[in-house]
């Protein structure tokens, strides 16, 4: 399920050179899902049903990341500390750091305040299930904007579905308010210091946490005259 | 009964249930419960090229007090459904319910955990609108059906007898999943 390389295809040989290798990226494969919906285990013709598609993440990139990733990676560093940041993730001129849940305040009010990085915008804090990642299965995203270096950063801090809970930044950031309880509604991250985490789409009293993988459709059957149609992702073909 | 024609011209017959028929509705006021995008339609319905005014529709009351139609637009989502039920609870007799579109109708396409499957499911419905938007044509063909129902609501003891007969025709009525065989 998971391990193993992939060279992303990309890599392409141009009148016999070849184009320079930063191009391809190496990709992890983090898990490989098996079928779309429909029914398992039946003669489903539907065409989804032996569907294998292999979930390929940029694993850990390695210095010199290019461009202005360095010097950010440096000065963050710098302030906030070897041990805050655990990996680095670059992929498509997009940086991606992830963060130690302890150090996400700390490293949240860095990148706010440092004239060097001046993270001033916080976009969206959204939340990841990753239900074979054992240890590691939520993650909470959070989307930085730096107006006056007009640069984007991610932030992403992976707790145990056991004891998911992550410092809230809404003291840095006010505007993770409402995109905290947000992720509290749909993945269960519980954010210590938030004035008021409670649920905001689904109503106040909804059990589970509906966006994380093992969640159903919840879909109900539809009659017609004379026929029923279940929900879509319990339908099996029907030719 | 030879009656009508001793009578001077420009005077009329008629009964004071179709009377009364007739006044609610020819001034029958929409509440605005518009959640989605049948909304947009519905403000088509009351925009000038198909003018609801011309059937007394121009007022969309926004106090459910002051309303005699709900046309719920659009889907209702399991956190909107108290609410929609309060507003119906406050809206004062005679009332009707539309459910415009088919997430009002039936779920629609979202048959999911997050959409109440029909307004059915928390306020009685007279008028089913099927449509993705219903264009605002389709929405004045249902509110003259509606107008027809409600030209022949009788009164008083005529009325309780309406609902009872009513409700033994419903009873009656062959479900719709026995109904086999018309899916061709």
């Amino acid at each position: 399920m998971t391990g193993g390389s992939t060279q992303d295809p990309s890599s392409t040989t141009v009148g016999g050179e070849e184009v320079v290798p930063s191009e391809a990226r190496t990709l992890e494969v983090v898990e490989v899902r098996e079928g779309m919906f429909g029914v398992r285990g039946s003669g489903d013709t539907s065409g989804y049903g032996r569907l294998q598609r292999p979930v390929a993440m940029p694993g850990t990139a390695r210095r010199p990341y290019g461009g202005w990733f360095d010097e950010v990676a440096d000065r963050l560093e710098q302030l906030a500390g070897e041990g805050a940041v655990e990996s680095v993730v670059v992929d498509r001129d997009e940086l991606t750091l992830h963060v130690r849940r302890e150090s996400i305040l700390e490293v949240a009010r860095h990148l706010r305040d440092d004239a060097a990085l001046r993270y001033e915008l916080c976009s969206g804090i959204s939340g990841v299930h990753y239900p074979h990642e054992i240890g590691r299965e939520l993650h909470a995203v959070y989307h930085l904007l730096s107006m006056t270096h007009n640069r984007r950063i991610r932030l992403e801090v992976a707790v145990p579905d056991a004891d998911p809970h992550v410092p809230s930044v809404v003291s840095v950031y006010p505007t993770a308010d409402w995109h905290e309880r947000e992720t509290y509604d749909f993945f269960g991250i519980i954010f210590d210091g938030h004035p008021a985490l409670t649920r905001i789409l689904m109503p106040d009293d909804w059990p589970g946490h509906p966006q994380r993988k093992e969640y159903p459709l919840g879909g109900i059957p539809v009659e017609y005259k004379g026929a029923t149609i279940p929900p879509p992702d319990e339908r099996r073909s029907y030719s | 009964m030879g009656l009508e024609e001793k009578l001077p011209s420009g005077v009329l017959l008629t009964t004071v249930e179709g009377l009364a028929g007739y006044f609610r509705k020819a001034s029958f006021w929409p509440a605005t419960f518009g959640l989605a995008c049948c909304a947009i339609e519905m403000m088509e319905f009351g925009a000038p090229k198909y003018d609801s005014s011309r059937f007394g529709m121009e007022v969309f009351r926004a106090s459910p007090r002051q309303a005699d139609l709900m046309i719920v637009a659009g889907r209702v989502s399991q956190k909107m459904a108290p609410v929609l039920r309060q507003i119906y609870d406050q809206m004062a007799n005679p009332k009707y319910v539309l459910a415009m579109g088919v997430c009002a109708s039936s779920g629609g396409m979202f048959n999911n955990y997050a959409i109440v499957q029909g307004v059915d499911h928390i306020v009685p419905v007279d008028m089913y609108l099927p449509g993705c938007p219903p264009r605002p044509e389709m929405l004045i063909d249902s509110v003259m059906k509606l107008h027809t129902k409600i030209q022949e609501t009788k009164l008083g003891q005529h009325r309780l007898d309406q609902i009872d007969s009513d409700e033994k025709v419903a009873l009656e009525a062959v479900p719709a999943s026995a109904m086999k065989g018309l899916l061709r």
